[in-house]
């Protein structure tokens, strides 16, 4: 009996261990040049949108946003709306249902942590200006930075 | 009787066993109890290229999220880095393990490519720059750099390590997107010894 009982005690451990380790590693950090804007979306209601650089790069090359549709350089510095979306401007002249999925997906853009400012996310600017803090702060309370 | 209190016995003694490991485990689990830790700033390797739910600024209560790729799974076959991505992106070009698209709606438009290598001679210590337009045409337009970010004509750009740091020059690149600045020897490539007489 008190045999049956360790074992059990082992296996309800054992698994509370993998639990506890893993919601540590989970603990993790954005992707480097994910885009946080949130020029208009805390103030509409929405969550901020996060723009993957990495995934849209394997896709298309840079020029083909950067050129071609517009967009500067700078993490907010588009004015990007609704509005221009639907007319078919920046995201827009993708995400129309026929390049990319449509703008009825709301949740796949405005994904981000309400009131993330936007940023350029693991930027070297971004890094720099931003004092190292506690890993349990950090989380709470995003970077300031601007860039 | 006795039977149903041994066993209610052995489940409290598992209960309170497994409790007091997990928390023994949580505690030694933040990196910060450790005080001599090693690389105890360091990003851990399993914690990069998290998945959206778990990266931080994805809301994991959003809808969408869930649905969303996790880079690791992308970056599996990409040549890897050393730091930004940990994906070398160029290369991921040249192997060809990736084509992205030059024009939106014509996956078989090919880049414009011009393969002319500037060299730049830095006034300090560190090799000369060798800037590789082949690169960087692969992936950008000239009208991307020309002129608003560098003036072509060769003398016309004052370029330094502190404005690159600031996001200007290769910074508005190198530091967001691009790999960034602590990867020295990707652009510091050409040793000032080999071009002496």
């Amino acid at each position: 009996m008190f045999k049956q009982t360790l074992k059990l005690t082992f296996v309800c451990a054992a698994t509370i261990c993998v639990l506890a380790l893993h919601s540590h590693f989970n603990a993790a950090e954005a992707e480097y040049g994910d885009v946080v804007m949130n020029e208009f979306s805390d103030a509409a209601g929405m969550r901020p949108v996060v723009f993957p650089h990495w995934f849209h790069r394997i896709r298309f090359r840079c020029k083909v946003c950067h050129g071609d549709l517009g967009f500067a350089f700078k993490a907010g510095g588009n004015n990007i709306s609704m509005l221009n979306i639907i007319d078919g401007k920046y995201c827009g002249a993708c995400h129309d249902g026929d390049v990319a999925w449509s703008i009825e997906n709301c949740d796949l853009c405005h994904s981000g942590v309400p009131n993330t400012p936007t940023q350029v996310h693991h930027s070297t600017a971004q890094t720099l200006m931003t004092p190292i803090e506690d890993k349990g702060e950090a989380e709470s309370s995003p970077s300031e930075s601007d860039n | 009787m006795a039977m149903h209190k041994s066993k209610f016995f052995q489940a409290a003694v598992m209960v309170a066993c497994s409790v007091f490991l997990a928390i023994t485990i949580m505690q030694r689990a933040a990196a910060d109890k450790d005080p001599n830790a090693f690389n105890r700033l360091l990003r851990p390797v399993a914690e990069r290229n998290a998945p959206p739910d778990s990266d931080g600024i994805h809301d994991p209560a959003g809808y969408g999220t869930a649905l969303l790729q996790a880079p690791r799974d992308a970056f599996g076959v990409m040549p890897k880095s050393v730091s930004g991505n940990y994906v070398n992106w160029s290369r991921a070009i040249s192997e060809e393990i990736i084509n992205p698209r030059y024009v939106i709606s014509n996956p078989d438009a090919n880049a414009i490519v011009l393969d002319l290598n500037i060299v730049r001679e830095v006034k300090g210590s560190m090799p000369d720059v060798v800037y590789p337009h082949k690169q960087h045409t692969e992936w950008l337009d000239c009208a991307n750099c020309h002129p608003a970010i560098f003036i072509p004509q060769k003398g016309a750009n004052q370029i330094s390590m502190a404005a690159i740091i600031m996001g200007e020059k290769c910074g508005v690149c190198h530091g967001s997107v691009a790999f960034p600045i602590t990867e020295c020897r990707r652009c510091h490539s050409r040793s000032k010894e080999a071009v002496q007489p």
